[in-house]
């Protein structure tokens, strides 16, 4: 069955430097001694821990929990001590520190006894694998860190299941070399997720410049067939031309089915699950060998690493062990950037750990990333909106963004922006569109929570006003009445105080009716607004 | 003022920008390196005069301009717009014109129309015809004293008789100015047809070559070539040329099948004036241009059709500069209304 294919709109094709690191296998990292386990690892609520300073713990025991729907388990990748839950610094591309669990690790590696194999995990029912997915913790792996099992209860039939081995950024090969050496671990996984969501046919798509991982997936494939497995036989393994941002979610929907995604919502709504390798393998981990997610693959890589490859790390190592191990020369003037060349981050300090979206650590020369941009102004060439796999138009969104237009830039569509980075690599005057579109998104973000507060108070301001002249009118009639009433016999005097108690009803529940609408009013915009971030 | 990267906190990407502006330009510049060419061979040293003082006279004014406005005058110099707006408009005017019409229109061009507009990028109208415009409105006697093409072969003027007549006045001998000048084909056939010449008999008159005017027909073909190479590089698109020479062709087609005798066929109006160069160099400036796919369209069809009317019914002869300076102002407006659609909008859902 030969998979039809769309054309990408945009995007660019890049120089891969795969080789650098595609060749040498997964190399098993030694245990840390100290291991620092943020508890924002994924999209949504922070985990919440449930270990105390100084309890032990065994690899694999879950040490923070996860706090709502969308949201992820924190487990301890190896056993030890609980040393500390404070911050500390994370990832990030200025020094910026979260909540983290540390680890004083005692080299045993003793997995906490829970940790069990499933005998039979195809024959779980979909509900009870789905929770195991849960349970594991395991979040898209492919940088998104979107909780996996969220992805997996779609509300309606889902037609594709696109498992993505693209790997479009240059640079990175973990997902590379897991298709090689773990193909069968990934085919498993596929078929798990096949129970779960049971779609109409599964596509693994795998850029053209991986040969290798394309043909063990294949071989897996057929040697799943002679074992009389024929489940497998709905997996369509398929090479996508090699362009970035070929691997986007969105773009490879586009690519291989011809749809396109609508601007705020999810793949499924399109019938479409979209789960990366690297998350593929973590799920036949977690139910066939029972392990929750306590490590990850990481591509160390760059022209300084003596030893560039791919390491199995545990989440929670710090980055310059992983440094140290890969032996990265001249350290002082190295700079790490945590994912590829175009939607990577440059860490402000590399004692930050490893955490589940770190997919490859990229070694560049400190001049070749902290040098400052003499930009010349926008020409107009429109050479970004060509590439923009969006299709959106940069000029105009740089020119507005420039002004601070946030109204424009709204109808420009900042928001459908991926940040892949494109338009400012064929920028000929070397405007860094991609900081000015954070910069630009972050504002409008801000500007519509500003708004929304702004509204809420302003309601409840009027309100307040109106009660106040309510109440004041209502005063000045009963002191009227009152007036009137002592001038009257005193036999209307009952009358008189059934009214005033009748509208001193009316007063009170009307408040309460307004407060109601205050309590209720924000909370759908709020909760469509946060669906549309954990997307991205 | 641009925003920079500090040298703390960087973004993504990490990877070098493929193109800057000056490399841009230059491969613009090498574009029309044939059209300059051939021009050279049908209009002798005249032209390289032109190009020489058009770009020394617009890199000064460049330079006192950004020096005015404290703008750092090595960078903006560097990105080879000048030159451009100067070959521009150093091909446009008629060879041999003198030094002071160059000084001129580059004034205009670069102080006026750029510069004062914000300079490189801001500019609401192409420089160059902006200050070809003011020329042709100003001094329309110089504006139309075209050389012939084939006398001045025959007179043999050197670079030095050249440079002597642009910048002293003087020619050698017995020669005249006059009779190296003669009407531009373009301009003979709107009056000789407003004559009630028939076009076919214009077409056999000398100033006629095998498919348009004589050696402005070759100049043409030579910068086609380049546009062609410069589209090949994808530094231009297709929209904008197609364009404007699709609405010619198909206006002048549609006159030409109604009355052949009055007025002239598309091929000889693709291949005369500053057709060519207007298509693939002068409309397609971005800065002036619309930006989207769509506007693009609309900009080169208007365009186009704005030349056939100026040409056919207008009072001047060529009306490549104020076709676009029209196109022009409507720029901003075309790129509001016709932003292409955006993935996944207007998507069904399921």
């Amino acid at each position: 069955m030969v998979q039809k294919l769309w054309k990408l709109q945009g995007g660019l094709k890049l120089p891969g430097f795969k080789t650098l690191s595609n060749s040498a296998g997964i190399k098993a990292l030694p245990i840390p001694p100290q291991l620092i386990i943020p508890l924002k690892q994924h999209i949504g609520e922070p985990a919440k821990p449930i270990v105390s300073v100084g309890e032990r713990v065994y690899k694999g025991q879950v040490i923070a929990e996860s706090n709502g729907y969308i949201s992820a388990p924190v487990h301890a990748p190896s056993s030890g001590v609980i040393a500390a839950i404070d911050a500390y610094p994370i990832a990030h591309a200025s020094h910026i520190k979260e909540t983290s669990i540390v680890i004083h690790t005692d080299g045993k590696d003793d997995w906490h006894p829970s940790v069990q194999a499933v005998p039979k995990p195809l024959s779980l029912s979909a509900e009870d694998i789905r929770q195991r997915i849960r349970d594991a913790g395991v979040v898209g792996l492919g940088g998104a860190v979107f909780p996996s099992a969220v992805k997996l209860k779609p509300t309606r039939e889902i037609e594709t299941l696109i498992i993505n081995g693209v790997e479009c950024e240059p640079y990175i090969t973990c997902d590379d070399v897991l298709m090689r050496c773990h193909a069968d671990a990934v085919i498993r996984g596929i078929l798990l997720l096949g129970k779960i969501i049971k779609p109409h046919k599964i596509v693994v798509a795998i850029e053209d410049n991986k040969p290798e991982a394309f043909q063990s997936v294949i071989n897996a494939i057929s040697k799943f067939k002679e074992a009389g497995i024929t489940a497998v036989a709905t997996i369509d393994v398929t090479q996508v031309p090699t362009k970035f941002p070929a691997g986007g979610e969105k773009q490879l929907i586009k690519v291989l089915t011809g749809k396109e995604v609508p601007s705020g919502s999810l793949p499924y709504e399109l019938g479409v699950v979209c789960l990366n390798v690297g998350t593929t393998a973590a799920i036949h981990d977690a139910l066939y060998h029972g392990q929750p997610l306590v490590s990850r693959i990481v591509t160390v890589t760059g022209e300084g690493v003596s030893r560039p490859g791919n390491y199995r790390v545990l989440l929670g190592t710090p980055i310059d062990t992983v440094l140290d191990y890969a032996d990265v020369a001249n350290r002082t003037e190295a700079e790490v950037i945590m994912g590829g060349p175009m939607m990577g981050i440059a860490l402000a300090d590399q004692a930050a750990p490893i955490i589940k979206a770190a997919n490859c650590l990229l070694i560049k020369k400190t001049e070749q990333v902290r040098q400052p941009v003499a930009s010349m102004p926008c020409i107009r060439c429109g050479q970004c909106a060509s590439v923009c796999p969006m299709k959106l138009l940069p000029q105009q969104l740089y020119w507005h963004a420039s002004s601070k237009a946030f109204d424009k830039l709204a109808t420009y569509h900042l928001d459908d922006c991926i940040d892949c980075g494109c338009c400012q690599v064929v920028c000929p005057a070397k405007i860094p569109l991609v900081q000015y579109f954070r910069f630009a998104k972050s504002e409008l973000k801000a500007r519509e929570r500003e708004r929304k507060k702004a509204d809420l108070s302003r309601l409840r301001n009027e309100t307040r006003q109106l009660r106040l002249e309510k109440i004041k009118r209502e005063q000045e009639e009963r002191k009227a009445r009152r007036k009137a009433a002592r001038k009257k016999t005193t036999s209307r005097d009952n009358e008189t105080e059934q009214a005033m108690q009748s509208s001193l009803k009316e007063v009170s529940s009307e408040g309460k009716a307004v407060e109601s609408q205050m309590s209720t009013k924000p909370s759908p915009g709020e909760t469509s607004n946060q669906q549309k971030t954990m997307v991205r | 003022m641009p925003l920079q990267q500090s040298s703390h906190v960087v973004s993504a990407p990490f990877i070098k920008p493929q193109q800057t502006i000056s490399a841009v330009m230059r491969q613009v510049i090498y574009a029309m390196v044939p059209g300059m060419a051939v021009a050279f061979y049908f209009f002798g040293w005249g032209v390289i005069s032109n190009l020489i003082i058009a770009c020394a006279s617009a890199l000064a004014w460049e330079s006192l301009a950004l020096f005015l406005r404290k703008r750092p005058i090595k960078n903006y110099l560097a990105d080879g717009s000048a030159v451009v707006t100067a070959i521009l408009l150093g091909l446009a005017l008629p060879p041999m014109a003198p030094w002071w019409l160059l000084l001129v229109g580059t004034f205009f061009a670069i102080v006026v129309a750029k510069q004062l507009y914000g300079g490189l990028g801001y500019n609401a109208l192409n420089p160059a015809m902006a200050g070809y415009a003011v020329l042709l409105i100003s001094f329309p006697r110089e504006m139309s004293a075209w050389v012939a093409p084939v006398t001045l072969p025959m007179a043999d003027i050197g670079f030095i008789q050249t440079l002597h007549w642009v910048f002293l006045h003087q020619l050698p001998g017995a020669i005249t100015f006059d009779a190296l000048t003669s009407a531009t084909p373009l301009d003979y056939m709107r009056t000789e047809i407003g004559r009630g010449v028939s076009f076919n008999e214009v077409r056999l008159s000398a100033t006629v070559g095998v498919i348009a005017g004589k050696g402005i027909e070759w100049i043409n073909l030579a910068i086609l070539l380049g546009g062609i190479w410069l589209w090949y590089k994808k530094l231009i698109t297709w929209h904008i040329p197609a364009m404007v020479l699709t609405s010619i062709a198909v206006l002048s087609g549609a006159f030409y099948l109604y009355a052949p005798e009055r007025f002239a066929d598309p091929v000889f109006h693709c291949f005369s004036g500053a057709t060519m160069l207007c298509a693939f160099f002068i409309a397609t400036d971005p800065v002036t241009a619309s930006t989207t796919p769509m506007g693009k369209i609309i900009y080169g069809l208007g365009v186009g059709c704005l030349i056939y009317i100026i040409r056919t019914w207008g009072g001047y002869p060529d009306a490549v500069a104020f076709a676009v300076l029209l196109m022009n102002f409507t720029a901003p407006l075309l790129d509001q209304y016709t932003v292409p659609r955006i993935y996944g909008a207007g998507q069904r859902k399921g």
